[in-house]
């Protein structure tokens, strides 16, 4: 089955000469969530972009539920809708006539029940007649969301949809976003939150540098690249480590007061009872013992730092 | 077609108007009625030359013409430059509409606007001398014509520009002075046979001629050219704008 989004190839070179993507490939399914997570400057914005027609890709083709972006542009983008990651508003519309222009411009009949559902999702109904320029930052991002949504789309992205979000309002988007996936809309979002990463996708993609470096399954991500740590509260400190020990991969923490044991979670065999052995044997007492599993957020900052 | 788009950005557009209609309604009027005090009363009785028309009403053409320039210039080049500027292009980009859809919807909002106002200012006019109209269905024709054109013109304009400053740099440095030299407020023929001969190389004399013709059915120069030249004027205007989105300049990275 062809997915809802399909990118081959893709490529961006701005007219600086700055290489913004460089051959992205990814496949996205119907329903799904799927996270894009990657520092500043990467390249998340610009693909997003891409898509939605915003920027000109300089190679590769992008497929919209079959329809070429490109060629079949009007097929494409109706079912598109855009959050931008810049709060861009008509400061002086009232949000009713703005989410009304946003329905025409995708080509929907007016229907003002659907936009009364959006705005009550959003808790902007009674914000309905107000000029934006009146509105809160978090509201007028409340606004680019309805707007968004207001023509039914059936891919939406959400290009940091929660920056500048209070925490309640973030938890409300979060719920809206479930929803929304649950009426059968795929969704596609940015974000520099990891643990919303965590919370809210099926699949996460890194991109770093313009290229996008892994996307795979939340949970296979995390099993596969992520480390477990035993951290050991020593009774004495160790100036440096004994060579009897090197077989293990430690690291001495805290002045020489702890040491830190890092393995892969999913291996058969710890090494864990022979450390402890060993260490009996060597005579270190210990007073502590923690175990801790690597944070997707310290899978990132791997991924992203290792050296291709 | 996605008609549903072009009435939203058309009443988008006029809504926009509506919320400065008394600005932008009165401006022009009271402009008007200053040079009719001025040239038409105070300037008007000395002048001889414009056939059995008098000069009150001899200018009232060319008034409309230099209201129609500036403002269908104003309107359009801002109606996109002010996306452009607050960054709500984006939706306009990412949107399913063509481009011929796109200038329909802007342009043709920013040339109903004009067409009104042009008509406004004919009715004023009409306060002081009175005007007679030999062939209203041409006056209406060019009316709408030389605002769409001039509409389309101020389309690029807003697409060009990349600051306020060269918005307004157009209209004011060129279009103001080729309107006041283009026989707005005179007959080319009072003019010395150099600067006619000149004067003939200005395209503004062409659409204050025409103008005028539907008028009164004098010109100074063949209806015929004015219309060609209009038609040329507004052809050139829309190759451009073809140009402008097939490349995307300045609309897209
Ligand atoms: N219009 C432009 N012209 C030239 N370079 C650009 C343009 N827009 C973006 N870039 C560059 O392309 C690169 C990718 O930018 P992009 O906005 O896609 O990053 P991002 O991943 O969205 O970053 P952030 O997390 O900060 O939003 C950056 O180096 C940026 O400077
Ligand atoms: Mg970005």
């Amino acid at each position: 089955m062809a997915g809802i989004l399909s990118i081959t190839g893709l490529g961006k070179r701005y007219a600086s000469g700055l290489v913004a993507l460089e051959d992205v490939n990814l496949e996205i399914q119907k329903g799904e969530i799927v996270a894009l997570l990657g520092p500043n400057g990467a390249g998340k914005t610009t693909l997003i972009s891409i898509v939605c027609g915003i920027v000109s890709g300089t190679s590769g083709t992008v497929l919209v539920d079959g329809h070429d972006i490109v060629r079949d542009y009007r097929a494409s983008r109706a079912l598109i809708g855009l959050v931008p990651q810049e709060l861009h508003t008509d400061m002086f519309e009232t949000v009713w006539a703005t989410l009304n222009f946003s329905r025409g411009l995708f080509g929907k009949a007016p229907d003002a029940a659907h936009l009364e559902k959006v705005l009550r999702d959003l808790s902007l109904w009674e914000k309905r007649h107000d000029k934006i320029m009146t509105l809160s930052g978090g509201m007028k991002r409340r606004v680019l969301i309805a707007k968004a949504l207001a023509h039914e789309p059936r891919l939406l992205f959400l290009d940091e949809p929660t920056a500048g979000v209070d925490v309640e309002l973030r938890r409300d988007m979060w719920a809206l976003v479930r929803r929304l996936r649950e009426s059968g809309v795929t969704i596609i979002l940015t974000t520099h939150y990891i643990e919303e990463a965590e919370e809210m996708a099926d699949r996460i993609g890194v991109i770093a540098k313009g290229k996008l470096i892994v996307v795979e399954e939340k949970a296979k991500l995390m099993r596969q690249l992520g480390k477990k740590q035993l951290t050991i509260h020593l009774m004495s400190p160790l100036a440096q480590l004994p060579e009897a020990l090197s077989a293990w991969n430690l690291t001495l923490k805290s002045e020489g007061r702890d040491l830190e044991y890092t393995f892969d979670g999913h291996e058969e065999k710890s090494g864990i009872p022979e450390l402890l052995r060993k260490l009996a044997e060597l005579g270190l007492e210990f007073n502590d013992l923690q175990t801790r599993q690597s944070t997707l957020e310290d899978i990132f900052v791997s991924l992203v730092h290792r050296k291709p | 077609m996605n008609h549903h788009a072009v009435y939203a950005i058309f009443r988008f557009e006029l809504a926009r108007f509506g919320r400065t209609l008394w600005t932008s309604l009165a401006t022009p009027v009271i402009t008007t009625s200053l040079y009719f005090v001025v040239f038409g009363a105070a300037i008007g009785p000395r002048m001889t030359g414009m056939g059995d028309v008098p000069y009150g009403a001899f200018i009232v053409p060319g008034l409309i013409m230099l209201a129609i320039f500036t403002e269908s210039l104003n309107n359009a080049s801002f109606g996109i430059y002010l996306p452009k500027f607050t960054g709500t292009i984006y939706e306009l980009l990412s949107a399913p509409v063509s481009p011929f859809e796109i200038v329909l919807a802007y342009v043709g909002a920013a040339a109903t606007k004009s067409v009104i106002l042009g008509l406004v200012i004919l009715a004023t006019a009409n306060f002081f001398v009175p005007i007679r109209v030999e062939h209203p269905v041409w006056m209406f024709a060019f009316l709408v014509l030389v605002a769409t054109t001039f509409c389309l013109f101020g389309f690029i304009l807003g697409i060009w520009a990349k600051s306020f400053e060269q918005l307004s740099f157009i209209p004011m440095l060129v279009v103001t002075p080729l309107t006041f030299l283009g026989g707005a407020f005179y007959s080319i023929d009072m003019l010395p046979p150099a600067w006619r001969t000149f004067s003939l190389f200005n395209p503004i004399v062409y659409l204050i001629n025409g103008f005028r013709w539907t008028f009164y059915g004098t010109s100074d120069v063949p209806v015929e050219a004015s219309f060609g030249a209009t038609l040329a004027f507004f052809a050139i205007c829309l190759v451009v704008v073809a140009w402008i989105f097939r490349t995307g300049y300045r609309l897209k990275n």
